[in-house]
């Protein structure tokens, strides 16, 4: 103990009314510091949200299941190159579908939404909150992931400069339409049927043009191409593969998201 | 911190609008209603306990006070504005204590606190009050492996971190142990000295009798009663109760009794001497069962005179039948 003056005493502690709200900004912070700090706490978040997008990325740059996953028309490209999208791809399903929708909807089922629907927090601020919650976790999985792709001979710039905005820019097109129907899901279902559906659709649309490139599927191909996993593969790939913006997947994620907010909307119980 | 009980100065601003005024409140959920024109006045610097059995209507009353339902009709008052027109307004200077709790179970239970006081402009200091409730104590541990007692310091912590002006706590006590029962009734006392109104739903008729400045007895949706407990409790008649052995034959006492009180055998070994007028419970009816227990050869134990307890009076207002009708 070098400092007598650092002994402070206990606080008092006001007891007399003051109300009054925080600025927007630091309520939303506040939100979104509590969120990722829930998320990372989570170990089955940490396992959906990194851990398994880093097997797969290993499974598919390292072994024969990669071989399989890997069209024909996309084998003359090194497969680290053709799979590393594809998996940040995953990484957004994982945190903005999967994690939130699970999240949200047991905390619709224990009340937290209408408990912090009363604080100065509303509505509109813990959503956002979430929304940036999910961001700020999503940046986390892309510097970690990227340097994981990059350490297995990744070349994220090999079709020009253009590749890594315009990949950032598709992630967030994904963002926004898997975001959308995570609240779609959590907003209507029971919290168990939100987990049942959510984990399931994990894996099906992470097999459905986004981890395995939709042309695998042959002849149902062009069907998969109105999938929003299937949307974000392709723009993914065609940002880092090919250096430009798929406007096509790009309108197809634009109208899931669209879609699926209008629907929440219209649908969406806080209890 | 024993608070006197000056009547008139109790509530310095006593001019002032009531914090919560309630008028004729209805809600309906499909065919069962829940509020049936329910009225009520919260005033600041006052507890204001709601009393009655489960179904009664409580937790609506507080749901729809915070803006979380909105009533059929009726006229609801919060601070002068409208929960539902004004809830952004409100949530900063109300505070929440909801029945199921609506705490997020993944996270340590200080970082729910410490989000909710970052919602406020002029928060409590979170390490002060985590200190008075214990909650510093299981300050790390998820919330959902909090015990229901620590759930409830928590979620009481959150309610009036805020320093909000109007209280709502649906059942702040249910669950605790009396240690902590003490703490949080201390504190309630002390948010109530420093002006802030407090209304509280319980079912425990030791809390309203320790804090109610007034208490609202609600039945089917209804105001009942209301009144402080006094109040309550002093309308009944004077009542001398004692306790000895069972099936004691009475005859002798009622001869030597007044005609203006009733004697009767309660339950086995309860002897109550009942009041048929005001005052007819004298010293001379005490000394007259007295010698009669004396000349039995009986010692009567637990010999008090009382009204009724605020637990009868509750219990006659709420009871019934028709409690259960439909």
């Amino acid at each position: 103990m070098g400092s007598v003056s650092s002994q402070a005493g206990p606080a008092v502690l006001e007891l007399a009314p003051a109300g009054g709200a925080a600025p927007a900004a630091q309520r939303v912070a506040a939100q979104s510091r509590f969120e990722v700090g829930v998320l990372l706490r989570n170990g089955e978040q940490v396992l959906v949200s990194l851990v398994l997008p880093a097997l797969a990325l290993l499974v598919l740059a390292r072994t024969p299941v990669g071989a399989a996953v890997v069209p024909a028309s996309l084998g003359g490209l090194p497969r680290i190159d053709v799979v590393t999208p594809g998996v940040l791809g995953l990484a957004v399903l994982s945190t903005a579908f999967t994690g939130q929708a699970i999240a949200l909807g047991f905390d619709r089922r224990y009340g937290v939404l209408r408990l912090l629907a009363t604080t100065p927090l509303g509505r509109s601020g813990l959503l956002l909150g979430r929304l940036v919650a999910v961001l700020v976790v999503e940046a986390l999985q892309v510097v970690v992931l990227s340097a994981l792709a990059l350490a297995l001979g990744w070349r994220p710039l090999a079709a020009g400069g253009a590749a890594v905005p315009l990949l950032l820019l598709t992630l967030l097109l994904g963002t926004a339409a898997f975001a959308a129907l995570a609240l779609l899901l959590a907003g209507t279902l029971r919290a168990e049927a939100v987990l049942a559906v959510a984990n399931l659709a994990w894996v099906l649309l992470a097999g459905a043009g986004l981890l395995v490139p939709r042309e695998a599927a042959g002849a149902a191909a062009p069907l998969l191409a109105v999938l929003p996993s299937s949307a974000l593969g392709d723009a993914v790939r065609a940002a880092t593969l090919d250096g430009t913006l798929a406007l096509g997947p790009c309108a197809v994620l634009l109208a899931w998201a669209a879609g699926a907010a209008a629907l929440v909307v219209r649908t969406f119980k806080w209890s | 911190m024993a608070r006197p009980r000056l009547p008139g100065v109790q509530n310095p601003r006593g001019e002032e609008a009531a914090a919560l005024e309630v008028r004729g409140l209805v809600k309906r959920y499909g065919r069962l209603t829940a509020l049936d024109g329910l009225d009520l006045v919260a005033r600041r610097g006052e507890v204001t306990a709601v009393l009655g059995p489960n179904g009664a209507g409580k937790t609506t009353l507080v749901e729809c006070c915070t803006g979380l339902r909105r009533a059929d009709s009726g006229h609801l008052s919060v601070l002068g504005l409208d929960p539902r027109r004004d809830g952004r307004a409100l949530s900063s200077r109300t505070g929440v204590l909801l029945q199921d709790g609506g705490l997020p179970g993944g996270a340590p239970a200080l970082a729910v606190l410490r989000l909710v006081a970052a919602q406020h402009a002029r928060p409590m200091d979170v390490d002060a009050l985590a200190a008075l409730l214990g909650i510093d104590g299981f300050g790390r541990t998820s919330v959902r492996r909090l015990s229901g007692g620590q759930r409830q310091r928590l979620a009481l912590a959150c309610a009036v971190v805020g320093r909000p002006e109007l209280a709502f706590l649906d059942e702040p006590s249910t669950g605790l142990d009396p240690h902590a029962r003490a703490v949080v009734w201390d504190l309630l006392e002390q948010l109530r000295a420093a002006g802030v109104a407090v209304l509280l739903t319980t079912h425990s008729m030791a809390e309203a009798e320790r804090l109610a400045d007034a208490v609202v007895v609600v039945r089917e949706g209804r105001a009942v009663a209301s009144g402080t407990v006094t109040q309550l409790t002093s309308s009944g008649p004077e009542v001398l109760r004692f306790g000895a052995p069972a099936h004691l034959p009475l005859d002798g006492l009622r001869a030597a009794l007044p005609t203006t009180v009733t004697t009767d055998e309660t339950a086995p070994g309860r002897y109550e001497v009942t009041a048929l007028r005001p005052g007819a419970v004298d010293p001379q009816v005490v000394a007259t069962a007295a010698s009669w227990c004396a000349a039995q050869g009986v010692l009567p134990e637990g010999l008090v005179v009382g009204r009724r307890s605020l637990e009868e009076v509750v219990l006659e207002l709420t009871g019934g039948p028709s409690q259960w009708a439909a």
